[in-house]
This record gives C-alpha cells, structure tokens and sequence, in this order.
C-alpha cells in the first residue's frame, strides 16, 4: 500500500480470474472471426482453417463462464443472473449473451460437421457409432439439395455470429468502459479495444494451434493459409495498438484530475506490463517481427517461424492488456491518492493453479472435439475406418 | 428412423420451449403467491411499521466539528456487526493535513476507529509546516442517482422510497460489481467468516444509515455517539429537522459532484482535494 486508500479499497474486490475471464472471451471472438472470414466472406486462403477456427471457438466458449462463476461470493446464486436479471445492469446481460452465441456456435457447428457425423455414424460400429447417431440427431440427409440448406444455413450463422462475437466482447469491453467511478476504465473506447484485442488474440491463437497441430499430425504446413493469418493479424493489431495508444494519449493531453495517479499507475506500478509486455513485446515488436517477415520475402518456413513467435508474444501481450485494465484499474485508489497492491496467490480458488487450469482447460476441450470430428478438411475426406487422431 | 428437417426442428423447438416453461414455473407461482403491496388496506399502516413515503432522509457531515475520535466508527461496527478489520468499513474517518507549502496529506489508520492520537503516523507530520488540518467523516451518499443500483445484475441492491440504498444480503451474489462502481469506497464484501454480520458471509455490505433505527425513529448509530455533533441525520421533508435547519444556515458541497451521483451527505467546511 501506498498513499492513501480508502479503507475499504485495502482488498482487490476483482482478482485474476476476471483477468482470464476478458482473455478467454477474446479468444472466442477472434476465433470466430477468422471462421466467418472463410464461411461468410469467402476467404478461399482460410480453409484449412475455418472449421478448425469454429470448434477452438466453441471450445473456448464453454469455458468462459467457469472463471465468473467461481469468482462470485455465492456462486450457488449464479442462475439468479437468469432469473431476476436487472436490465439496466450490463452484467446482467452475460447469461443471455453468452447463452445465445453459444446456441449459434453450436448449431454452426453442427451444420458444418454435419456430413462427417452421418458418414461415421453410418461407418462405425459399437461405442463410436452409438456416439455418431447421438450427434446426428436422427438427421442423414445427405443430398445434394439438403447439403445446399447447410451451406445456406451456416453463411447465415456465420454472419449473424459476427455481431453476435462482437456483443460478447464489446459487452466485456463495456462492463469496465461504463464504470464512471474508475477513471482508468471510464472511457467509450473501452468495448472497441476490448474487441480489437480479442480478434488480435484469436488469430494469434490458431496460427499457434494451427502450427502445433499440424506438427502433432506431422502433416505438411499450408503456407497459403498461415501467410494469410498473417496479414489479418497484423492489420488487426495495428489498429489495436492505435486504439491503445489514442487512449492513454487523450488521457495525458486532456490532463484531468486523475491524469497525475494514472501517469504513476503506468510509469510506475504497472509500467513492466504495462510498456514491457503490453506495447513493447506484445504490440510493437510482433508488428516489426510481422512486417519485416513481410518486407523481405523470407522463405516460408522462416516466415512461418517469425509469425509463430510474434503470435505467441501477442497472445502473452493481450493477457498483459487484460492484467493491466482489471488489476492495474482496482491498483489505484478512487481518492486519486494512493495505490493497494496484489500479489496473485498461487494456491486456493483464486490463486494461479486454478486460472491456469481455466486457461488450459480450453485445450483439454479442443483436443476432445478434434478427437471425435476431425476438423481438417483432407481427413474429413479420408475412409471413414481410419483412426481418427488428433 | 428417418425424421425430415422441419419434423426434427419442430420437436426441438417444442422441447425448448417446454423446458423454458418448466423452469420458469417456481418463479411465476412465487410471484403469484406473494400478495400485492398495493392491496394493503391504508390503516395496516401502525406505528412502527416503514412508512416510505413521509420521509426522505439526510446526512450532515461538519468536517468544522468533527474531532477525529472514532467513535462513531466504534459504535458501527458494533451495531451493525461489522468486521472488526480495517478493510471493512461501513463508515470510517480521514484526517486531511494541509502544509504550509500546499501539499495535502491524508491518512486514515484503523479507518479511524481508534482516534488518531496514538497513531503511528503522527511522528511524520512532526517537522512539517502545517497549515490546517481536520478530519473529514466518510460514510455512504445514499445517492439520489446510485451507479451501484444500476450495474447490480440480479437487483439485489435497490433504492428505497425514503431514499436509502440497501443491500438484499439474501439475494445478493457476491459479484462485486457495486463495489467497483461505487466512487466513494462506501461498499466492500463480508469476510468468510460466519462470527460476524448475522451469519452473512461473502455479500457486499454497506452503510445503511441504520435503517433499522431509522425506521423507529431512533438516529443511526454514529449520529448517536457523536460528542461534538458533527454528523447530523434527519428528515428532509420536515422543515424542522435539523439537517434542513443547517442546509438553510450553511453553504454544503457534496463528494464528487462533477460525477452526477447526487449524494445526500452533505458536508459542512468543504476543501479541494477532499474527494
């Protein structure tokens, strides 16, 4: 603790669950992003991707209420956000929005997984075949006609799901941007930073996961598809770090009253994250690493390497972006006079162990999903008898 | 079996809408088994029972009179079992020192619950050039416009019609929501411990002006023991209710005003830089 606090801000209210939680979330969004980029716009360079995009999502998604729910005080309460929901509340939004995005993604995606679950089904035989049938949902129609209203359906899933992953974000965005007593998190920019990061996440992500399973697979990499990626990721940060940079830059230049602990918050007790890992590694230096891999056509295996490290310094950036709005935000006293301090524990329902199980759970759930339907495209289409490997 | 798409999207939206029904139910027999307010015939209306509508209460703080004793942070705590650790605080007290080359220094040891004669932090002021120093009593605002109400998600922090902002520690999920979007500090979350605060555990808790006491009549209890009359709790809708009395005799400034939350603590001896 320093300077002055009052009484009652002596305990961080928000810890590092509700850092995963905004990261989480993000990485749902971004993901879903780069799946509609291929099913809604027609990016024939993403294909490799594009079901693979849809089911981190989906696994991601399920995840993403964990870290709330465990956080409440009485997480025995939690469906009273249900049940007696204040509307002028935005939180109060959550259930219904996540809810909704997660009947979407799931239709999508069995929309699209739809002709490899009646092939297995029809394929298989014992547990697996019990498990097929059970997705298929009693429908195996395959005809051309039917396959044509699939195609029609997930477009329109695809397009619908865009808003729909910018409103769980943006949502996010807004439940710390619409806080007026905060004035670190008081801005409008607040839901469209959020939103920028997230989609710089997601596609920061499957370029990581899109590497490491195809080395799992020991399948050749499409160089096509990653230099694609590449570009998008790179756009999207560059907005993001303009964005980030606006912000801060109309706080120091509009200099009010809480300019001179914010200026201390970043300079001093958050500046590691803050300009270490947020702008310098997380932002900056992947642009660079980006751009240049770009600028003096690399040969792809080296560009793949280059891209494959600045997403993976994105993705530790972005959760340096999260830590420092939620922590960095409850650090600083709302009597403009001193500074609380947090230290994250590493056991207990709150501590490190629990949110990297949060963080890493989302890959237990993906490798379950690609485990029953594979989503890459050239095994989809293989005999069905084949062992179906991650 | 062979089920055609508009057979199977059929079943399935009966059987959505059937489990929609199903889980609504409870709560729509239980609103219906709640008699109505409005049915209440005017003479079940006896002494001792709320009566929202005659009053809306007020909240002097004279940061002039007030000396910094604690008190009124003592009797809190012990008449709304309120932790006894100094993160948990339904009212504390600041003292400002004001140098003489224009620095403010704030300080609040123990949230002020043991005075500040003993405390440790005297020995830091003692070669400064002091230009006035006071102390300034926090409680909550009761905001006419509470941001805390509004971004509650399940509404188990409302407003009543007298004008206080209370908590449903029944309802309450223990978000934090309100916490952060109070600008005051004024709410904060009990403790997992079940020794104190009527068995409540892990809800957010908050000054309530003793609405309890209010509602007898009685003044809350840091009114009560204050020795120098520095806060000061009344009717707003009585003329002669002391806080009227003294809004008419002084000029008062609230917290924070440029954030549009109306507070109804009205403070008495105002200083920039008190927030």
């Amino acid at each position: 603790m320093e300077g002055f606090v009052f009484p009652n801000e002596g305990i961080i209210e928000w810890e590092l669950a509700i850092v995963i939680y905004p990261y989480i979330t993000g990485l749902v969004a971004g993901a879903f992003v780069v799946s509609s980029l291929y099913h809604v716009f027609g990016m024939k360079a993403l294909k490799p991707v594009a079901r693979f995009s849809l089911v981190t999502a989906l696994a991601f998604l399920l995840v993403a209420p964990m870290p709330l729910m465990s956080h409440l005080g009485r997480p025995e309460r939690a469906l009273e956000i249900f049940l007696t929901p204040n509307l002028n509340s935005a939180m109060s939004a959550f259930g219904y929005i996540w809810l909704m995005y997660l009947l979407l993604v799931l239709v999508e995606t069995w929309l699209v997984f739809r002709p490899d679950i009646v092939r297995y089904a029809r394929s298989d035989d014992g547990m697996k075949k019990a498990i097929y049938s059970v997705l298929a949902l009693g429908v195996y129609d395959l005809s051309e006609e039917a396959l044509a209203v699939d195609r029609k359906l997930i477009k329109v899933l695809a397009f619908i799901g865009i808003p729909a992953a910018f409103l769980l974000h943006g949502y996010v965005g807004f439940i710390f941007g619409a806080i007026k007593a905060n004035p670190w998190w008081s801005t409008p920019l607040m839901p469209i930073i959020f939103l920028a990061s997230a989609i710089v996440s997601g596609i920061a992500l499957l370029i990581v996961l899109y590497v490491v399973a195809c080395k799992i697979r020991n399948r050749p990499l499409d160089y096509h598809c990653l230099r694609a990626l590449a570009l998008w990721l790179g756009g999207f940060l560059s907005f993001s770090v303009v964005l980030e940079g606006l912000e801060i830059f109309s706080m120091l230049y509009e200099s009010e009253e809480s300019w001179g602990i914010i200026s201390e918050l970043v300079t001093r007790k958050i500046s590691a994250s803050y300009f270490g890992v947020q702008f310098v590694m997380g932002s900056v230096l992947p642009l660079f690493v980006l751009g240049g891999s770009e600028i003096m056509r690399l040969k792809e295996p080296t560009r793949t390497a280059f891209s494959c490290l600045s997403a993976m310094l994105i993705l530790i950036g972005v959760f340096a972006m999260r830590w420092n709005v939620v922590i960095g935000g409850q650090l600083m006293s709302k009597s403009l006079r001193g500074f609380t301090s947090y230290d994250p524990p590493l056991w207990g329902i709150n501590g490190i162990v629990v949110a990297a199980g949060f963080v890493a759970l989302p890959f237990v759930i993906l490798a379950i999903i690609t485990h029953f339907l594979p989503p890459w495209q050239e095994e989809a289409k293989s005999p069905p008898r084949r062992k179906l490997s991650f | 079996m062979k089920i055609s798409r508009r057979d199977f999207i059929k079943t399935g939206a009966g059987g959505v809408l059937g489990g929609v029904v199903a889980y609504s139910l409870p709560s729509i027999l239980r609103i219906l088994a709640q008699p109505g307010n409005a049915e209440l015939p005017v003479s079940a209306a006896v002494i001792g029972e709320p009566q929202w509508e005659k009053h809306h209460w007020g909240f002097i703080a004279d940061t002039e009179k007030c000396i910094g004793c604690g008190r009124c942070v003592v009797a809190c705590k012990q008449e709304n079992k309120v932790p006894w650790d100094e993160e948990y605080n339904r009212t504390w007290v600041e003292r400002y020192v004001i140098t003489e080359d224009g620095e403010t220094l704030v300080d609040s040891p123990n949230a002020g619950r043991d005075g500040f004669a003993e405390a440790t932090k005297n020995s830091e002021y003692q070669n400064l050039e002091i230009r006035k120093s006071f102390f300034v009593p926090k409680l909550c605002n009761q905001c006419e416009q509470p941001p805390c109400v509004t971004v509650c998600p399940v509404g188990a922090t409302y407003r009543t019609k007298d004008g206080v902002v209370l908590v449903n520690q029944e309802h309450c999920i223990g978000c934090r929501y309100c916490v952060q979007a109070c600008p005051y500090g004024a709410r904060y979350m009990l403790p997992d411990a079940a020794q104190t605060h009527f068995g409540q555990v892990r809800v957010v808790d908050k000054c309530t002006w003793c609405y309890h006491r209010i509602q007898k009549g009685l003044l809350p209890a840091c009114v009560e023991v204050c020795p120098v009359g520095a806060r000061v709790f009344g009717d707003m809708r009585d003329p002669e209710s002391p806080v009227r009395k003294i809004l008419r005799e002084k000029r008062v400034y609230v917290l924070k005003p440029d954030l549009g939350t109306e507070p109804k603590v009205y403070y008495v001896g105002f200083e920039k830089g008190v927030h």
